[in-house]
Formats: structure tokens, sequence, C-alpha cells
């Protein structure tokens, strides 16, 4: 869709060149951002004036939430224990989700791979599988924090599991859903061996790895704040558990955002590669 | 009609059968047929005569009941270099451009990087597509794909190239183009095509031999040769009267089925 509005705006901006800040041109091409911005910002002054109007001390207006964010990333208003820490939180999520995820593929990868492609080990594994697929990763909280203890290790593990169905899934589905066809054209060209494996299944399947990661990256941040309810001392989880103990509903919903932004952006870096990466794909993302 | 006559498929007594939902079917009974080098054979019959299954057998997809398929009087074991195929979908490798599709069997072979260059940009040429070298197959016609397919056999050093209904999904206008392209190349090359199609008027515009094959089970009804001059002129009087001549030939098994 972002392509089809980048061809007609291109047209559009060199005719009107000198004057691009007021012409069409311009419009079309903020067009998305600005309809992006219709919906949240109508919520916001909606917000705003319901609290403000609706009287109600539970949830606190917008307008406290972004003084809250601007100490919370940056200090110098409540000069408490989370002005400017942030940062901290932030890396430290990011480290368990992006940590977590990469061990995800790590794992899920190679043995979709082997999945989907060697029938004994699909028949060792696949039933076990398809049993502790549909357990929810918050089902694991109480295993997980039995094995590995409160922290760290216990969050790390469950973003791992969060990410690694995704990955694991359709990697297999992409092995198992290479075109029939594309065997035989690579036979009949003298391709044999590990070599079907490298030049055939793997590029075939990339389409499908990659709805894996970006699905399994999506979960991954879905997943911290579960994981971070352990109780580790640092992480945007953490923040939000201690801030909702604290009745700091200010410092919840920034966490919240924060969360929403970081998710957004990973998306958008996964997105972005897989364009790269995937041009010969007709209905690449 | 002074090719060198040798011998480069020998197909003996070969019979294949299927198990279909527990019943056997017989796709393939006693075969026999003799292709020399540089011939052009069209293999003509209905659908479920065992056509495409006898050139699929000779590619190595799929093995004889009983009989053989000799490859210069080495029986066919499995899919190899020297049979190309040419689909009717194509089957192009999606994450590959013109150019790589082409190159896809001597990057296998491990031909040496400048010869591969060399062999992709003179196939390129010959099939027509220098402008649209670098496109990736979702980005071309189905003519195009079809004559990137072709290139991809011919750059492989294929000289056999098995041909399954090859221009069937293409528009009446497009086959025409590619049937004449074909016959250059195989004339220029010296190739030797084993052409499956449906169509009686394409059989005799190609082939030195048109093969008629009839169903239940699949056999060969006929060995016809066409010694019309070529470039072959599809309205003449000759073509017509081959035309009838098959046309009544395909057809034979009809009645007798009926009856």
């Amino acid at each position: 869709m972002k392509e089809n509005v980048a061809s007609i705006a291109a047209p559009a901006t060199i005719e009107t060149r000198p004057a691009a800040t007021t012409t069409p041109g311009f419009l079309i091409r903020t067009r998305p951002a600005l309809l992006a911005l219709v919906v949240p910002v109508v919520f916001i002054v909606f917000w705003q004036l319901a609290v403000v109007y609706g009287h109600s001390r539970l949830i606190p207006p917008p307008s406290e939430v972004a003084v809250m964010m601007w100490d919370f990333a940056f200090g110098g208003i409540w000069d408490d224990a989370f002005s400017r820490t942030l940062h901290l939180h932030l890396l430290m999520s990011m480290s368990r989700v992006y940590g977590g995820f990469l061990l995800a593929c790590a794992a899920g990868i190679p043995l979709g791979l082997l999945i989907g492609r060697v029938r004994l080990i699909r028949q060792l594994l696949d039933p076990v599988l398809q049993i502790l697929r549909p357990i929810p990763v918050t089902a694991w909280l109480p295993l997980s924090m039995i094995i590995f203890g409160l922290g760290g290790t216990s969050a790390f593990s469950l973003v791992f599991l969060g990410a690694f169905y995704p990955v694991l899934l359709n990697t297999i589905f992409g092995v198992r859903n290479v075109d029939p066809k594309l065997f035989e054209a690579a036979a009949m060209l003298g391709c044999k061996g590990s070599s079907i494996f490298r030049r055939v299944v793997l590029p075939a399947a990339l389409p499908s790895i990659f709805t894996g990661l970006r699905l399994g990256l999506g979960f991954a941040w879905v997943v911290i704040v579960v994981g971070e309810m352990t109780g580790v001392p640092q992480g945007l989880g953490a923040v939000i558990m201690d801030a909702r103990t604290l009745s700091r509903t200010d410092l919840v919903i920034c966490g919240m955002i924060v969360i929403g932004i970081a998710g957004f952006l990973s998306d958008k870096a996964i997105t972005w590669l897989n364009r790269r990466l995937l041009r010969w794909n007709p209905q690449h993302t | 009609m002074t090719k060198p006559a040798f011998r480069l498929l020998e197909i003996e007594h070969l019979s294949k059968e299927f198990d279909l939902d527990g019943a056997r079917i017989q796709a393939l009974r006693d075969v026999n047929l003799f292709i020399n080098k540089g011939e052009f054979i069209c293999l003509i019959g209905a659908s479920g005569c065992g056509k495409s299954t006898l050139l699929r057998i000779v590619a190595g997809f799929e093995t004889a009941t009983s009989g053989s398929a000799k490859v210069r009087g080495k029986a066919v074991m499995e899919p190899g270099p020297d049979r190309g195929m040419v689909f009717q979908d194509y089957a192009l490798f999606p994450w590959l451009s013109v150019r790589d599709n082409i190159a896809f069997g001597p990057v296998e072979r491990g031909v040496e990087r400048a010869e591969i260059r060399e062999k992709v940009e003179k196939f390129i040429d010959v099939v027509g597509l220098r402008k649209f070298a670098g496109a990736y197959p979702h980005q071309l016609s189905g003519g195009m794909k079809q004559r990137v397919a072709i290139a991809r056999v011919l750059a492989n050093d294929a000289d056999i190239v098995l041909m399954d209904e090859p221009f069937g999904a293409l528009d009446a206008l497009t086959r025409e183009r590619l049937q004449e392209e074909l016959l250059d190349i195989w004339q220029r090359t010296g190739l030797t095509v084993i052409f499956v199609t449906h169509s009686i008027e394409e059989a005799i515009f190609l082939a030195d031999r048109v093969v008629v094959m009839t169903p239940g089970p699949g056999k060969i009804e006929s060995d016809n040769p066409i010694d019309l001059p070529r470039p072959r002129d599809v309205s003449s009087p000759e073509f017509n009267d081959l035309r009838r001549m098959l046309g009544a030939k395909l057809h034979s098994h009809h009645g007798r089925r009926a009856a």
C-alpha cells in the first residue's frame, strides 16, 4: 500500500517542485502520516475532557501522563526513584526481548527446517509440539520461577517461549509448502542432496520464516511484561508492576506507551529487512 | 532428412501401473519408441493417454513398472541435466532473477564463473530477454517465463529437451511466436525435442514425427513422419490433409470404447 502512495506521489512532486509545501503533492505524501494521527489525537482530547469533566481521580489526564513521561525520561520534575530511568528499563527489557527472540530464532529455525524436511524427526517431535503449543506462556510462569528462580532468567525464558512457537511453526510451514514442481525443476537441472536444501528449500521457505520472525518478535514484546512480573528489579514490565503497587497510574500508562512504541519500531525494522531481502516476493509486506 | 541417425533414446516394452484407491490403473502398456539425435518428436493424445507419464519417465521423475527407457544406451534411473524439462506452469525459481534462473544448472555443476556468465548472456539473447535479465519471475508475462524456462534448460547443455504442453497456458498469438522461436532454436542447436501437446495443429507444425497415443490403457497408436518442408504453412492443403488424417487416428478409439 505504501508503494502505491509513493508511485502516485512521485510524478506530482516533480511537476510542482518550486512550492512543494503548499501543493497537493505534499498533501499526498504526508496524507498517511496525517491520517494515522487522527484517531490518537481525537482519543487524547476525549481522554483529557473525560477526566477533567468526569472528575475521575482514578485515571490521570494525558497532560499528567506527559509530565510523568518527561520525568521518567529526563528527570528534573519529581526526582524520585523513577526519574530519569527510562533508558535503563528500556535497555533491560530490550536485551530480554531481543535475547529471548534471537535464542528462539537460533532454536526455532534449524529445528523447523529439520522437522519440515526429515520425516523421522517430524514423527518424533510433531505430536509433542502440538500438545505443548496450546499452553499459554503465562501458564509456564510458576514452573519457570521454580526452575529458574526469581529474576531475569525466568523473564528471559518466558520471552523465549513466547517467540519460539511462531518462529518454529512458520518455518515448518514454509518448508512443507515448497511447490513440488520446484524440486523437479531443480532435479532436472542436476541439483541433488544437500544442495536442494540450500538452493531450493531455504529460499522458498524464507517468506514464511520471515512471517514467523515478525510474529515471534511481536509476541516477545507481549510477553515481556509477564516475564518481568517474576520479581526483576529493572525492565518496563517491572516498572508497570511497581507503579501499580504504588498506585502510580500515570507511570503505568508511561510504561505501556514505551512498550507500544518499542514494539512498533521493532516490527518496522523487521519489515524493512523483509522488504530488502525478499524483493522477489510478489506479496512482500 | 540428412540427420545422422544416432539412436539417442530407446523406449522398449515400457509399462506403467498406478495404484489408485486400491485399484490398479494401467497408464502405459508396452510402449516402444526410438528417437534419433536431433529429431523433433511430438506426443499427442487425449488426456489420460499417458503422454505426460511417458515424458516424466524419460525425465526420471517416475519409474516404469516394467520395460526400460534408455538414453545413450543407459537406463534412466533419476532426473539428470542431460534431459531438460520445460513445464507447462514454468516452475521458475521465484527468488532468482531471469539471469540467475538461467545460471542455476551451470552453477550447480560447478562450471567456471566466467563461462557461466558467457553462457547465461548468450541464452538471454537467444530467447530475446535482454531487457528483462534482472527481472524476477513475477514481473514477467507467461510467454517470457516460458522463454526463461527454455533458456534455463539450454544453458545447462541438455541434449534432450522434454516439453510438457509448454505453450498450453499461453494465448494464441504468444503461442505462435514461441513455436517459431523454438523451431529456430532447435534448428540452430541440433537439440532433440520431445514435445507433449494435445493440439494436432501444433504437432504438425513442429514435429519431424507425430506419435499418436490412445488411452485406456495408454499406448502408441501410430508413429507418423511429417515430411512437409519447413517453415510449414498451416493453411496449405497438405497440412490440412495431415490434420484430418491425424484427427481420425486420434479419435479412432472413441468409437471402439462406445461400442
